[in-house]
């Protein structure tokens, strides 16, 4: 049996296109300009949780380009190049497990505010989100939210204390000796399915700053300069106060090629151009992507994103 | 032996958890934000009957289980063992008590059960989903009481007891749901 029929209604691709247009209008209005970078790239990301699809040409053999996992590389270029505030609203792929929150296509709405502070950041995703889901959004620590939840404080807990509550609370079929790991485990299972309602949610461990800058909590931790917006336990965006060091993230990079080696991941080589373009220097800024397909299956009451998208995997 | 990763997981599949040949039941991927991203697999284990949640790395992998469902015929029960007979091959089995469990309240000789197998031996015996089987004891029939919806203990020849209306004697047929172990209704066979 073929399956041609669209896996959304049409009444929801109507509010899906109304989504669209009223995100452009938004930026328009306050001068942000729209950028249509490539979604076929030379380079691609080495967060080790997020795997790209290689693409070949038959053209040329040897080379291998990627589908863009998120246009933050190419839109951090454009700063480096004296863009001023940008934002793009497109398509990003992600080789991954489907199922009913992620596609491996998906939409992207991605912008970067030089000179801003993530705190002026948040105040304008609020105010994008609140024109489509009115109402206030509470904001908490991880670390809080964790301690609500889990009971003990996910910056100190030692690796034993969080693989014991992993194994009372959860059956983990694996062993592990990365703590980030059961911090993982213990966040997606068992704190976030309690965010109710619109939470920013703060302040994340270090080792999960990827491109956000780090400082150090009111308790002495360190912490990711690192937000998300949750809407009632479906993450819907994820900011950075950008890191600008490409210092830093030359070596973040290494240390993600490492443990990719070590889990006998696929090592996808560093941006070089990111990197150069980062070293000639970006402004002080704070960036965020966000999950259109998300905001949009919050904003019609979907459960399933395939409902919220014309075709899918 | 073959594996699978956790992408691959989906009812039905059977693989070995802690030593025993399960089958999964149902998979759901939970990815938090940025991070690692995992599996949540409910499991049967096919040597209990115990169902578990476990949590999996995504990308872990489970060894495949050497499990099969067959159709056999059921031909006899020596004291000790079941026997089955494949019906394409003429292959014979011998099931034990731990692997027939219930179903041996609900089999008649000739009938057609699935046998999993396990590792070339059966693991776990299930009956049809409707059988018919006698009444072997039973309190004597109310004649004509058809309407008062009671309801009575009736014996089979396997042993099981049954509820049935109260109009149903020794020596009639009945049709069982043998999942839920009720009477469905009379049978002329």
């Amino acid at each position: 049996m073929s399956h041609w029929q669209p896996s959304a209604e049409i009444g929801i691709l109507q509010k899906r296109a109304q989504l669209f247009s009223e995100v452009r209008t938004f930026f328009a209005a306050k001068d942000v300009l729209e950028v249509d970078v490539p979604v076929l790239a030379h380079a691609t990301v080495t967060d080790p949780n997020i795997e790209s699809f290689t693409v070949t040409s038959s053209l040329k053999p040897a080379a291998s380009y990627y589908l863009m996992t998120s246009p933050e590389f190419y839109m951090k270029r454009l700063l480096a190049a004296g863009c001023s505030a940008i934002y793009y609203l497109g398509h990003a792929f992600r080789d991954e497990q489907t199922g009913s929150r992620h596609q491996i296509e998906f939409a992207m709405l991605e912008w970067y505010r030089p000179h801003w502070t993530m705190e002026q950041l948040m105040q304008e995703v609020a105010a994008l989100v609140d024109n489509f889901l009115p109402g206030d959004v509470k904001r908490i620590t991880y670390r809080q939210a964790f301690m609500d939840v889990v009971g003990v404080d996910p910056h100190c807990a030692d690796l034993a204390a969080l693989k014991e509550l992993a194994h009372k609370k959860l059956s983990p079929a694996f062993d592990s000796d990365d703590r980030t790991i059961w911090l993982d485990l213990l966040f997606s299972h068992l704190v976030e399915p309690q965010l109710s309602g619109k939470v920013f949610l703060e302040q994340f461990p270090a080792a999960q700053a990827a491109l956000a800058q780090t400082h150090t909590d009111a308790y002495g931790n360190q912490v990711a300069s690192r937000f998300e917006l949750y809407i009632d336990g479906l993450e819907i965006a994820n900011g950075y106060q950008e890191e600008l060091d490409a210092g830093v993230l030359a070596r973040r990079f290494s240390s993600d090629q490492a443990l990719r080696v070590c889990r006998g991941q696929f090592v996808p080589a560093a941006d070089s151009n990111f990197l150069a373009a980062m070293q000639a220097g970006i402004p002080p800024c704070a960036g965020v992507a966000l999950g259109v397909d998300r905001l949009l299956m919050a904003m019609t009451d979907q459960e399933n994103i395939a409902a919220v998208l014309p075709f899918t995997f | 032996m073959a594996s699978y990763s956790t992408s691959e997981f989906k009812g039905g599949l059977k693989v070995m958890l802690d030593g025993d040949p399960c089958s999964i039941l149902e998979n759901e991927n939970v990815k938090p934000g940025k991070g690692q991203a995992f599996s949540r697999t409910r499991l049967k284990n096919l040597k209990t009957g115990r169902v578990v949640e476990k949590t999996f790395k995504s990308n872990d992998t489970l060894e495949s289980a050497d499990v099969a469902d067959r159709d056999m015929q059921y031909l006899y029960n020596d004291g000790e063992y079941w026997h089955f007979m494949e019906p394409d091959t003429f292959d014979q089995y011998q099931a034990d008590k731990n692997a027939v469990g219930d179903a041996a309240l609900w089999m008649k000789e000739e009938d057609v059960c699935m046998v999993t197998l396990y590792n070339g031996a059966p693991l776990a015996v299930t009956p049809p989903n409707h059988v018919v089987m006698e009444v072997m004891e039973t309190d004597p029939g109310l004649r004509g009481d058809t309407a008062t919806g009671g309801t009575k203990p009736a014996k089979l020849a396997t042993g099981a007891v049954v509820k049935v209306p109260l109009f149903m004697n020794v020596g009639d047929l009945i049709r069982i749901d043998t999942r839920t172990g009720e009477y469905l209704g009379r049978a002329k066979e």
